[in-house]
């Protein structure tokens, strides 16, 4: 009897201990959400306003650039998974696995092939053991993300992008041999008008792709966030044949006068979406990089809500369990020595 | 007078917002000036390059914008730029110190001519001469 009460101390101990790691784990999460959600507000006009102007450029008909214009019979497509690096935050990691299994199949039922690439240590490790070849893969910033992390992921597809699925990527060419490919990406290649974009190292040799599309968490609000898949390249132009609908593009604003007024480009609309590209892609899995990393610290903060909930209800019942011991023993102790009494009154 | 709505927006935020007079900004082809009504355009910015803006209200300021385009329709003007600083947010000496260190040269060339045209920008954005 003395034995049960001893274990079911010692368990109530331990549930305890992990409870006060999982309700710290928590509260980690909630701050870094607000910090996240933050961020994902304050990144969102740079995207939204990129995609903005280059819907309208293209609905201008400026340009027939690879960027604008989907690629006719497209064959390879790359597919950017977002995960995060570490566990312990729920169905975060395997709903959005789930979803990038799903756009594979139908790529491949489309006749697309699919190549991966993928950002977290629990995407790279699922896919690792399933010995499925990634064409990238980086990890170390899930739960805060930078701009330079969104630039080496980004680069490396527009350089596979920029390829195209017949071809793979080829090196920098000798005389830019000293060009910097550093990721940094805000500088770079100064007043270099023909190339502005130099492939990073980590791309060379890698197959070409026609799309690109990716794999995220959308964080909508702290209640809801949802696994979104969406083509980032080309740009998904959604009345390319109806040319009346002005509300596509989200913001609606003097939309059918932009598409009439004649826009200039300085310089020529093809150099221009050169180095626009580069850039609108960056945008683009930076802004999905944040969405990610707040839908990843309130799934974490949900997952270790919940731990911490069931912990300190299993320490109520062990405790209730451990009290019942205890009375037990005491009865029994005092029946013993009454017992024991009456033994020598006799 | 005519005002357009000016942006200022970088990648991690939005830095400025408002009614302005007068734009000005340095493109891979050369200076431009913009007013209200200017015909619509995207245009990409030099590497590193300042931003000027006359605001209807306050004094006109600059910032130091690199990596960035601007969109113009007749009402607005967007510019957007993967780093952009206001011109109170930069730090002098720290920017003075880096143009040192670039014009004494790296290793890499392109890199350091690209680091003291930054710091070129960030100086010129805060009312500084580069060359002293």
């Amino acid at each position: 009897m003395a034995a049960s009460l001893r274990v079911l101390r010692r368990r109530i101990r331990s549930t305890k201990n992990i409870a006060q790691i999982t309700k710290a784990m928590e509260m980690v999460a909630a701050s870094r959400i607000v910090k996240a959600q933050n961020r994902v507000h304050a990144a969102r006009p740079y995207s939204d306003e990129f995609t903005h102007v280059l819907k309208t450029a293209a609905k201008a008909g400026a340009s027939d650039h690879p960027l604008l214009v989907a690629r006719e019979e497209p064959g390879r497509t790359g597919v950017l998974v977002v995960t995060s690096d570490r566990g312990l935050c729920g169905g975060y990691n395997a709903n959005v696995l789930r979803e990038a299994e799903r756009l594979m199949r139908e790529l491949n039922s489309a006749g697309k092939e699919p190549q991966l690439f993928v950002i977290g240590g629990k995407g790279t490790a699922y896919f690792r053991f399933r010995k499925r070849d990634m064409a990238g893969q980086w990890t170390g910033f899930s739960e805060v993300p930078d701009y330079p992390n969104a630039t080496r992921a980004a680069d490396t597809m527009t350089a596979c992008f920029l390829a195209g699925s017949a071809e793979t990527v080829q090196g920098e060419s000798e005389d830019e041999q000293q060009g910097s490919s550093d990721g940094s990406g805000e500088g770079g290649e100064g007043a270099s008008r023909s190339s502005s974009f130099v492939p990073p190292k980590e791309a060379e040799g890698l197959d070409g792709v026609d799309e690109l599309h990716v794999v995220y968490t959308a964080f909508n609000s702290l209640s809801s966030q949802r696994v979104t898949s969406s083509q980032i390249a080309p740009l998904e132009l959604e009345e390319d044949d109806e040319s009346s609908d002005g509300e596509s593009d989200g913001s609606g604003s003097g939309d059918s006068q932009e598409r009439q007024a004649e826009y200039e480009f300085e310089p020529e609309p093809e150099v221009l979406f050169d180095r626009l590209m580069p850039k609108y892609l960056r945008a683009r899995v930076f802004a999905a990089l944040l969405d990610a990393a707040a839908s990843e610290s309130a799934a974490r903060q949900r997952a270790m809500k919940a731990a911490t909930d069931n912990a300190n209800d299993l320490v109520d019942n062990l405790t209730r369990e451990a009290n019942q011991a205890r009375q037990a023993q005491i009865t029994q102790e005092i029946s013993e020595i009454v017992g024991g009494a009456n033994a020598l009154a006799e | 007078m005519a005002t357009m709505e000016v942006a200022i927006v970088g990648v991690e935020k939005r830095l400025w917002s408002g009614e302005a007079s007068f734009v000005s900004a340095r493109t891979v082809d050369g200076d431009i000036g913009l007013l209200p009504g200017h015909q619509p355009m995207i245009a990409a910015l030099d590497e590193a390059g300042v931003v000027r803006i006359d605001p209807s209200e306050g004094e006109s300021f600059h910032a130091a914008v690199f990596g960035g385009f601007l969109s113009v329709t007749a009402e607005s003007v967007t510019i957007l730029a993967e780093l952009a600083e206001m011109a109170e947010e930069i730090d002098v000496a720290s920017a003075r110190d880096e143009l040192q260190r670039a014009e004494g040269g790296g290793d890499d060339f392109d890199d350091a001519a690209a680091a003291a045209a930054r710091a070129r920008a960030r100086l010129r954005a805060a009312g500084e001469s580069p060359d002293r």
